[in-house]
């Protein structure tokens, strides 16, 4: 910063005793000619960032596409299970082990609910509907070991991780930002030591964390949250800490602390809203990994405790009879699937979109 | 020989360095390794009930019983005994799983088999994903790079055990080609699924790192240079472009492992692998306590050993990357 005081003077061009006796017209202020002289580049217009994200984001149809999916599948979680008139804990004990059928498409051949078991005697053909006279029962995508309706199940399911991987997200981003902008703002001894102890708990493997704190306390949607909160937030922490590093020496942050600002008007209003890209794409990188962790304890059976269901748990109780009854364990693992699958191109999309450069890779 | 003198002590400083480096690199490692065991032994002293809990016992019959296990000792004295024991592979008896077994044995006849389905799966992801990311890389907005994109998005963001199940279903039901669960008589051919599984993620990964490296590489300087030189075909390649980018991929090798320690749970759990992950599992369902510290304790010196052997690695490999971390801290 001391070079600014060895820099030679700005040397002006033009007549320099003039201003002497040079007199200013009302007129010299105004603009000469109208806005159409002046020129103004109108093809290649400089734009506002928010609208030149917009622009990119939108022009990558993979992440629209993915967009569009995650919309879709975030309204049937909201209202699937109240379509199809049953509840997602009711047991049936009649009507168990229904195959899939659907009203409009049963005409045309598919999904009438027929299944084709295989015994030791050959394939037989069954149709549980038929079988037990019930002729106006639908279910959608069947029925589960204890008929319970698997559409509500599935969408309640979706609803259970959603709101975990969500919840999970925004607590480590508000956690991780914090920590990441502070350590690195502040640097030297506190940075030390904040990343030896961010380094510490990166150190053990998120698996044993997660373990072990759903053994010692109760299951449920806080705890997962809570285990997920513990382990998640280092890699939000990282990149708001890099992204610090890169600001804090620039000009607007010395402008700003000339003017008087404390450190913490500074972190948060000044640097934080420079980074909110990086932030964003970071949140969306983690509900996938959120939404798989939470997938992963259920199937473990350390999830959400019954006859609440999330996608693991639905995915870990149809594994047991995935031979005999494979349309049990499809929908929750499509719909897990596509739900990685778009919030990770999301992500992708959004990570473009905020930083250009990555594209031309 | 000035010259040259400056140069040795450039030499004996740079090793200097590696040392610090190598030294800073255990000495956290030991550390991180310390605080989990301090973690696991808080969590046996939460444990609800005492071993000694019951009624017929008088106040000196208890004091006894503290006194031969130790446990009227300070709790610094029990925390380095423990440490000890942690450390020196005694693990204590699993108490549901299987009565009085020590848990040491039971994790010894074990590890191997999830070895080994770890090492199929790693190298499987590690070689066909570098096949796969070079190409794309060669073959630049073609066929095979529009394939190698495809195959990295689904293979990081559908899980394993999604794969696991499939594969299970067509091969091992439908099929019948390969077997469904894990047969201690064929061992190879009933790990072949499993690794796929396992190794799908890893594949996507290293495919979509080693393209990025690749591009930037080919795209370098001194590519330009080697070429200009009359070096063409596959020396330019494999001598020039591939050693480069390989550096930095070593450095995504490390998280990937751990993803497969996790992945490799519920895969074993899918194929019925008699391995640790199949074991933990097993132990968490039937709250088998001590077997579940003793496998996290495992687990963690595992993903600490790996982390630390990377970080030197990498860290002597590529000297920008040790000096850029000392000036990270």
């Amino acid at each position: 910063m001391g070079s600014i005081f060895n820099r030679q003077p700005a040397v002006v061009s033009g007549p320099k005793k003039e201003t002497d006796f040079f007199e200013f017209l009302p007129e010299d202020f105004t603009l000469r000619g109208g806005a159409d002289v002046t020129r103004i580049d109108r093809n290649f217009a400089s734009q506002n960032y928010w609208v030149e994200v917009r622009h990119r984001f939108f022009s990558n149809k993979g992440a629209v596409f993915s967009l569009i999916l995650v919309i879709i599948i975030a309204l049937l979680a909201a209202f699937g299970p109240l379509m199809a008139g049953y509840s997602y804990s009711n047991q049936n004990l009649v009507q168990r082990n229904f195959a899939p059928r659907i009203p409009g498409l049963e005409s045309i051949g598919i999904f009438k609910g027929d299944e084709s078991l295989q015994t030791t005697t050959g394939t037989k053909l069954i149709n549980g509907y038929k079988e037990k006279g019930l002729t106006d029962v639908y279910y959608w995508f069947g029925s589960d070991v204890l008929g319970r309706d698997i559409w509500t199940r599935v969408w309640e399911g979706t609803r259970v991780s959603l709101g975990i991987a969500l919840c999970a997200a925004i607590i480590d981003m508000i956690i991780g930002m914090s920590y990441g902008l502070i350590s690195g703002y502040f640097g030297g001894k506190v940075d030390s030591i904040m990343c030896r102890i961010a380094e510490i708990i990166n150190g053990i493997p998120r698996l044993v964390i997660v373990t072990l704190l759903m053994l010692i306390l109760p299951r449920g949607f806080v705890t997962i949250v809570f285990a997920l909160m513990i382990t998640e937030w280092i890699g939000m922490s990282r990149i708001a800490r890099a992204e610090m590093l890169k600001l804090k020496e620039q000009e607007f942050v010395l402008a700003s602390r000339t003017l008087g600002a404390k450190d913490f008007f500074i972190i948060f209003k000044e640097i934080l809203p420079n980074t909110i890209g990086q932030i964003i794409t970071q949140l969306m990188f983690s509900i996938p990994t959120a939404i798989f962790t939470e997938a992963f304890l259920s199937f473990v059976g350390l999830g959400i405790p019954v006859p609440m269901c999330s996608l693991g748990s639905l995915i870990s109780d149809a594994f047991n009879s995935f031979t005999t009854h494979p349309y049990q364990i499809v929908p929750p693992i499509l719909v897990l699937a596509f739900l990685m699958l778009c919030f990770n191109m999301l992500a992708d999309g959004l990570r473009e979109a905020f930083d250009p450069k990555l594209k031309e890779m | 020989m000035r010259a040259l003198c400056m140069l040795c002590q450039k030499r004996e400083e740079e090793r200097d360095d590696v040392k610090k480096y190598i030294l800073k690199r255990v000495l956290i490692s030991i550390f991180t390794l310390l605080a989990i065991t301090l973690v696991l032994f808080i969590l046996l002293q939460l444990m609800p009930g005492s071993p000694f809990n019951d009624e017929k016992l008088s106040a000196t019959q208890k004091a006894a019983l503290n006194a031969k296990y130790g446990l009227d000792q300070p709790i610094v004295v029990q925390f380095a005994k423990y440490v000890y024991n942690m450390f020196s592979g005694n693990f204590g008896v699993s108490y549901n799983i299987s009565k009085n077994t020590p848990i040491s044995q039971l994790i010894a006849s074990r590890l191997p088999i999830s070895i080994a389905v770890g090492g199929m799966a790693v190298s499987l992801g590690a070689i066909i994903g570098l096949l796969l990311g070079i190409a794309a890389a060669l073959k630049h907005n073609t066929f095979w790079d529009t394939f190698c994109t495809i195959i990295s998005v689904l293979g990081v963001s559908v899980p394993s055990y999604v794969f696991a199940l499939g594969l299970s279903y067509t091969f091992g039901f439908k099929l019948s080609w390969l077997p469904m669960l894990y047969q201690n008589g064929s061992p190879f051919a009933s790990s072949i699924m499993p690794s796929v599984a396992l190794s799908l993620f890893t594949l996507a990964s290293i495919a979509r790192f080693t393209r990025t490296e690749m591009l930037e590489v080919l795209g370098s300087d001194y590519m330009l240079l080697a070429e200009s030189k009359g070096i063409s075909g596959g020396p330019l390649i494999v001598r020039h472009a591939l050693r480069n980018s390989l550096i930095p991929i070593i450095t995504v090798l490390a998280p990937l492992i751990v993803d497969l320690m996790t992945g490799s749970l519920v895969v074993e759990k899918i194929f019925s692998i008699p391995g640790v992950g199949s074991l933990l599992v097993t132990a968490i369902q039937s709250n088998d306590y001590s077997v579940v510290i003793a496998l996290s304790f495992i687990y963690s010196a595992m993903y600490i050993g790996i982390m630390l052997v990377v970080d030197i690695l990498y860290g002597v490999i590529d000297p920008r990357i040790r000096l850029a971390k000392e000036s990270d801290s």
